[in-house]
C-alpha cells in the first residue's frame, strides 16, 4: 500500500497537460495543414465532376469510383483500372516478401556480429540512401539494359565457357521494377529487423540450446518469433511506399508497367482529370490501410504482446 | 552408477582479452562432483566459477583438459546434447511463451507427447509451488516466481546434473533466504546433483554439501562447508569465508602439528598447523583466529591468553563485537554471545581485558 501512495505522489501535476499540448502543437499544425486538409479536399473532389478549363463541378456523384471499378457504362465491364490496382497490390506483396527474405539473413548477421562491428555494417546498409532516389533508379538502367553491366558480365562469363550468349531483355520490364523496389526498400526492412533481433539476449539462445533445441529449432521457436515485431514494422515501412510509388515503374517499366501510382500521377498531370485522380488516391489509401490493418491484426504489434 | 556426476580433469580456459592479451579464466582445474550432492563453486567475480559452469553446460569449450559427466567425456558435445540443464542468472525465460510452454520446451524438444508434456509440466510447476500458472506470461510474474519457473523448466527434464548460475543474485534478502531453503528441499526431493555458482559465502555454506573456493581461475580449497570454515588452507579462503583475525609472526618451534609462533610485540601463540603442512623454524606465517572462538571470559586450560585494551564495542543483538588492541598494536576482534540475562556488556571501551584462545582455534597459514 505504501508503494501505491507514493505512486500517487508523483502523479503528474495539472500543468503537465498544457506542456503536452504545447509539445504536440507544431506537428499537429503541420499535419493538419499538409495532410488532413488536402485529404479532405481530395475526398470531396473525388465525388465531383470534371468541368471545362480545369474546373471541378461539385455535384456529388459516384461516377469516378464506378469508372475505377470499370462499370460506368451499362453492360460493359472494363477491367483496366482494376487490373492496375491488382498489379500494384501484387507487386507490393512480391517486393515485401523478397525484401524480408533478402533482408532477414543480413539483419541477423549484423545483430549477431560483435558489438563493435554492428555500427559499421549498419552504416553500410544506409550508405545507398545518401544518393538521390531517382539517380539510384536510373543507375539500374545501366545495370540491366541490353549492353549493361549485368549482360556484359554474363556475356563474358559465357564466353569463358565458349557458349553463345544472347543479352537478356531485362530492361524495361516488370522484373526490373521488382528488383529495384527490393533494392530501394531493403534498408527500411533491415533496420527494424535488426532492432528486434539485437534485443534478443544471448541467454535466450543458450537457454534454448540447454533445453535441447538444435540450431534449427532455436531459430524457429525462439529467434523468429521474437523478431516478428521487426518484420511487422519493416513490412509496414516497405509495403505502403511500394504501393504508392510511381517513379520506379515510370523509369524501369518503360511505359509497360502501370501502377496505381502512375495512374494517379497521370490523371493529375497528363490527363488533367483531378476528380478521377482523387478517387484513385482514395482507393489506394483505403486499400493500403485495409491490408495494413489486416496484417497488423493478424501478426500483431507483437511488441505489446511481449511487454517489451 | 559412477561415483562422480561431474569431473573436471586439468581443465583450462583461456580467452583473448580486450587488448589482445590472453586471459586465463580457469587454470588447470581438477574437481570431482559426487553423484547426488549439492556442490557449490564459490569465489569473487572473475574467479572462474561461472566459466567452469558454462564449460560443463557446453556453452564454452575448454582450451585444455576434459570434462566428464557420469564418466562420459563431453569433448565438443553441443549444449543441446548434454544431459544437464541450467538455471540462468537472469532466468532467461522465453518472453513470447506462456509459463506452461516455457516449462514444456525441453520435453517438446525431446519429442514427448503433448499430453505427457502437459502432465509433467504441471507436476514440475506444482513442485516449485506454482501450480496453475501455466497460462500466464513470464512478465506477469515476480522475480521470485520467475526464478521458480526457471527451476521447473530445468528440473522437468530430469537432467543428470542441474547447473545453477547465481540464480538467487537478483532476489532481495528475505526471498533469497526462502529460496535457499526451497532449493535445498528440492535437491533432497529430486536427488539430482546440483552444481551451484555463487559469490555469497553464507549462501554457499547454508546450502552445500561441499564447496570449492575459487580465486583467479584456481580452486584453492574443496571440502565440506564446516571443513572450509574451520580449517581454511590459505589466507584467501580464511578471509573470504566468514570473519577472521590475521596475526603475522614467525615459527619458533614445532612439534607435530603444534606450532609455537612468535607474534609482533613479542607475544607467543600456540597454534595448530594443517595436517601434512610443512613449517620450519623461523618461517614467516599467518595465524588466523575466528572471532567467535576467542573469549573475554576465562576458561579452564586456555592455551593462549593476551592482555589488551578494548578499543571498540559493537552491540548487534545476539552478540557483541569487541575490538581489542594487543601489544605491538595488533588488533583482535572478539565475538561474545549476549547470553547474560541482563545483557550486561563484558567490557567497555578503554577497559583492560584478557583475550583467551585455544590452540585448535589458532590456525597456522603458510600462504
Amino acid at each position: 500500500m505504501a508503494i501505491d501512495n507514493s505512486a500517487q505522489l508523483v502523479d503528474a501535476p495539472p500543468r503537465n497537460r498544457w506542456q503536452g499540448i504545447l509539445l504536440a502543437l507544431p506537428v499537429t499544425l503541420l499535419m493538419t495543414v499538409l495532410l488532413v486538409v488536402p485529404l479532405i479536399i481530395i475526398g470531396v473532389n473525388s465525388f465531383g465532376q470534371r468541368g471545362p478549363d480545369n474546373t471541378i463541378i461539385y455535384n456529388f456523384n459516384l461516377n469516378n469510383y464506378l469508372r475505377l471499378l470499370g462499370i460506368s457504362e451499362p453492360g460493359v465491364w472494363d477491367t483496366l483500372y482494376l487490373e492496375i490496382l491488382v498489379r500494384s497490390l501484387w507487386l507490393a506483396f512480391q517486393s515485401t516478401v523478397l525484401v524480408i527474405l533478402v533482408g532477414y539473413p543480413l539483419a541477423y548477421f549484423i545483430a549477431r556480429a560483435p558489438r563493435k562491428q554492428r555500427n559499421f555494417w549498419l552504416f553500410l546498409v544506409l550508405v545507398p540512401l545518401w544518393t538521390n532516389f531517382v539517380i539510384r533508379v536510373y543507375a539500374w538502367i545501366m545495370i540491366l539494359r541490353n549492353q549493361g553491366v549485368l549482360n556484359s558480365l554474363l556475356g563474358w562469363a559465357a564466353g569463358l565457357f565458349g557458349l553463345n550468349f544472347t543479352p537478356l531483355d531485362l530492361y524495361p520490364s516488370d522484373f526490373a521494377v521488382l528488383v529495384c523496389m527490393v533494392y530501394e526498400f531493403l534498408p527500411f526492412m533491415i533496420l527494424p529487423m535488426f532492432t528486434s533481433l539485437e534485443k534478443i539476449e544471448d541467454s535466450l539462445y543458450e537457454a534454448a540450446a540447454d533445453l535441447g533445441a538444435n540450431t534449427w529449432n532455436t531459430f524457429w521457436r525462439v529467434t523468429f518469433p521474437l523478431s516478428l515485431p521487426g518484420i511487422v514494422a519493416g513490412t509496414i515501412l516497405v509495403f505502403i511506399p511500394v504501393m504508392g510509388t510511381f517513379i520506379v515503374s515510370d523509369i524501369l517499366g518503360g511505359r509497360q508497367v502501370i501502377l496505381v501510382g502512375n495512374l494517379i500521377q497521370r490523371q493529375f498531370l497528363d490527363a488533367r482529370d483531378p476528380v478521377f485522380g482523387s478517387a484513385a488516391t482514395i482507393v489506394l489509401m483505403v486499400m493500403t490501410l485495409a491490408v495494413t490493418l489486416y496484417y497488423t491484426r493478424k501478426f500483431g504489434f507483437a511488441e505489446e504482446a511481449f511487454g517489451r | 552408477m559412477p561415483e562422480f556426476a561431474v569431473e573436471l580433469r586439468n581443465v583450462s580456459k583461456r580467452f583473448p582479452g580486450p587488448s589482445g592479451e590472453i586471459v586465463t579464466a580457469v587454470n588447470n582445474v581438477t574437481m570431482q562432483i559426487k553423484d547426488g550432492e549439492f556442490f557449490s563453486m564459490l569465489g569473487p567475480s572473475g574467479c572462474g566459477k561461472t566459466t567452469s559452469l558454462r564449460m560443463i553446460a557446453g556453452f564454452e569449450l575448454p582450451t585444455a583438459g576434459e570434462i566428464y559427466i557420469h564418466d562420459r567425456p563431453m569433448g565438443h558435445t553441443p549444449p543441446y546434447k548434454r544431459p544437464v540443464n541450467t538455471v540462468f542468472q537472469n532466468y532467461a525465460l522465453f518472453p513470447h511463451m506462456t509459463i506452461g510452454q516455457n516449462v514444456g520446451f525441453g520435453l517438446e524438444m525431446k519429442g514427448v507427447e503433448p499430453k505427457e508434456i502437459q502432465r509433467r509440466s504441471s507436476e514440475a510447476l506444482e513442485m516449485v509451488r506454482l501450480a496453475g500458472y501455466e497460462k500466464r506470461m513470464a512478465r506477469q510474474l515476480s522475480g521470485g516466481q520467475q526464478q521458480r519457473v526457471a527451476l521447473a523448466r530445468a528440473l522437468v527434464n530430469h537432467p543428470e546434473v542441474l547447473l545453477l548460475d547465481e540464480p538467487l543474485g537478483a532476489l532481495d534478502l528475505k526471498l533469497r533466504k526462502e529460496m535457499q531453503l526451497e532449493l535445498k528441499r528440492l535437491q533432497r526431493e529430486v536427488g539430482i546433483t546440483f552444481v551451484f555458482v555463487t559469490h555469497d559465502q553464507e549462501e554457499a555454506l547454508t546450502m552445500s554439501d561441499r564447496v570449492a573456493v575459487m580465486s583467479a581461475g584456481n580452486v584453492l580449497q574443496m571440502g565440506a562447508a564446516s571443513e572450509i570454515y574451520e580449517k581454511p588452507n590459505c589466507r584467501f579462503v580464511a578471509d573470504f569465508i566468514g570473519e577472521t583475525n590475521f596475526l603475522e609472526g614467525a615459527v619458533k618451534a614445532q612439534t607435530g602439528r603444534d606450532v609455537d609462533v612468535e607474534l609482533a610485540g613479542g607475544l607467543l601463540c600456540r597454534a595448530t598447523a594443517d595436517e601434512g603442512s610443512q613449517v620450519v623454524s623461523g618461517q614467516k606465517v599467518t595465524v588466523t583466529m575466528r572471532p567467535e572462538k576467542l573469549g573475554l571470559r576465562p576458561w579452564q586450560g586456555a592455551d593462549n591468553v593476551y592482555d589488551g585494551r578494548v578499543e571498540e564495542v559493537v552491540y548487534i543483538g545476539t552478540d557483541t563485537h569487541y575490538t581489542v588492541v594487543l601489544a605491538g598494536d595488533q588488533r583482535l576482534r572478539v565475538r561474545e554471545q549476549n547470553d547474560d540475562p541482563l545483557s550486561r556488556p563484558l567490557a567497555a571501551i578503554g577497559d583492560a581485558v584478557k583475550v583467551y584462545c585455544d590452540e585448535v582455534s589458532a590456525r597456522v597459514l603458510t600462504e
